[in-house]
């Protein structure tokens, strides 16, 4: 069953062409990994798919439903209408590099602010399951402390918590361990695990290659905007085609 | 026991820290109490409450419109539109530099002066209101405070990172909501600090109005010292009530703050 897909999406800022024909198709439970060099518009691309970037062609369809798009006037497209963009966001969970657990509120806030103000839960039920979803992250002690005082794995496992309480169709990681003390990247790469092994849709921008190859469905590596090469995780780390990823991966290790 | 001793000690280190001050307070105080002449207090009573009243109602009315000004004129330098922005900004610079006194005057005797000239502004209901000098006091230092103001609340709105409100955005928040319940409060928080100095500022800005025939507290100290020929004493208690003032405020915006003191996030993000 589809979740998530994407056809042929450019996008560039001004007359630099940081995308310029992606695709991807997530079905229910795929654990899709985007790989590639800094750069390689990886991140440009995932964001583009929850529209926080406005791309400049290209369709996209969340859980079968496609984003309609109009121009923006700076030579991009808007979606169209924005109640629909935010009722498809509020399904499309998204895990930043820098976190970005709001400041002012506290962990629990953190998790429970998007169910009731953009979903309509009430109040008590979107803190329950927030509590069950920081325990299940391992902060449940750690609920009522606001972020600044939390180890960057522990935002992050917290940021996944708050990506969680939505229910997503499918949950999109910005290289969620890179802004991570080494000693941290284990206890969120763990969590994405679990999720990954329960059956959850993912999209996942990682530099993490051993992660990848671990828990990934299909593995699509990125190269000047295009996809260079795709595949299960096997193939493409252990028999790439092209030469860039054959090098890529060669300076990896 | 070694705790207790702890505790003893800074106890010990802040008394000394604190004891000049007050020691000179203190010593002020008796000096004032014995030698100085007080029995003016009796007549002056209910001048000076109704001088206080009128000092206290300037600062919280002007200090509360004005910072509901202050946020629309800091948010759109931020957000634009851009025939929004620049006027906002223009308001700014030219309040900003220019003495309040200048303002008040200008209020008061040119636009207060204009007004009678015509007749259906002297006929409207608004007159009794507008013939009075309270309405330009007020209105000068609400554009001061507004000024001022939307300049930290620029600087604040604009200091919330961006991934804050990219984080808003992913989760589905409207521009309104996002506003409300992430972009406010945080740039709320980073100006408080300010905020505070600023009313305290704002509070000792008020003497001013009584060069435009405001009674507030100043003025009937100036009122006291001319009908009894005494300098000092009349100008002390000012200064003692003002300090209590100024203290009063400080502790309002850190009570306000209070829940956010725990909270020192934007230092880290």
């Amino acid at each position: 069953m589809e979740m998530l897909h994407a056809e042929g999406i450019r996008k560039s800022f001004g007359h630099l062409e940081v995308l310029r024909d992606v695709s991807l198709t997530a079905n229910k439970g795929d654990v899709i990994s985007l790989i590639g060099g800094s750069g390689s518009g990886k991140s440009t691309f995932l964001r583009c798919l929850n529209c926080l970037e406005h791309p400049t062609g290209g369709e996209i369809r969340v859980d079968g439903e496609a984003i309609a798009f109009r121009p923006d006037g700076n030579g991009n497209m808007e979606p169209a209408s924005k109640a629909q963009m935010r009722r498809i966001r509020s399904r499309l969970a998204m895990v930043f590099q820098s976190f970005n657990l709001w400041s002012h509120m506290t962990l629990i806030e953190n998790v429970i602010e998007a169910p009731i103000h953009v979903l309509g839960v009430e109040r008590r039920q979107a803190v329950d399951e927030g509590l069950r979803l920081l325990e299940r992250v391992g902060l449940y002690d750690k609920r009522d402390v606001y972020p600044a005082f939390l180890s960057g794995g522990q935002q992050q496992r917290g940021a996944i918590a708050r990506a969680l309480a939505v229910q997503p169709v499918a949950m999109l990681f910005d290289e969620p361990t890179s802004a991570l003390d080494p000693e941290l990247v284990g206890e969120v790469l763990k969590v994405i695990r679990e999720l990954a092994e329960e059956g959850r849709t993912m999209i996942l921008v990682t530099h993490e290659m051993s992660f990848a190859r671990e828990v990934s469905s299909q593995v699509l590596f990125l190269h000047g905007g295009r996809v260079e090469e795709a595949g299960a995780p096997a193939e493409v780390f252990g028999n790439p085609t092209s030469q860039r990823l054959a090098r890529f991966l060669g300076n990896l290790n | 026991m070694v705790h207790r001793e702890k505790v003893a000690a800074g106890r010990l280190r802040m008394d000394t820290g604190t004891l000049t001050p007050i020691v000179a307070a203190a010593v002020l105080a008796i000096y004032a109490a014995l030698r100085m002449r007080w029995d003016w207090l009796g007549d002056y009573y209910p001048l000076l409450v109704r001088g206080l009243g009128m000092t206290v109602l300037l600062v919280v009315v002007t200090s509360s419109l004005g910072m509901l000004l202050a946020i629309p004129i800091g948010l759109v330098q931020v957000v634009g539109p851009k025939w929004l922005a620049l006027p906002a900004r223009a308001f700014c610079t030219v309040i900003r530099g220019t003495p309040l006194l200048l303002q008040l005057w200008l209020l008061y005797y040119g636009l207060g002066s204009l007004f009678p000239q015509f007749p259906w502004i002297r006929e409207s209901g608004l007159w009794p209101i507008l013939r009075q000098a309270w309405p330009y006091a007020l209105l000068g230092l609400t554009l001061s405070y507004a000024a001022y103001e939307g300049e930290v609340f620029r600087g604040a709105f604009k200091g919330v990172p961006k991934g804050q409100l990219d984080a808003a955005r992913a989760y589905g928040m409207s521009g309104f909501l996002t506003f409300r319940r992430i972009w406010l409060p945080q740039a709320f928080r980073r100006a408080m600090p300010t905020l505070a100095g600023e009313t305290i500022l704002q509070l000792k800005a008020t003497p001013l109005v009584a060069t435009i025939t405001v009674v507030d507290v100043y003025s009937v100290a100036a009122q006291v010292r001319q009908q009894t020929y005494l300098t000092y004493e009349p100008l002390l208690l000012i200064c003692a009530i003002y300090i209590v003032l100024a203290v009063v405020i400080t502790r309002v915006f850190t009570r306000l703050s209070g829940k956010s003191r725990d909270n020192t996030a934007f230092r880290k993000t």
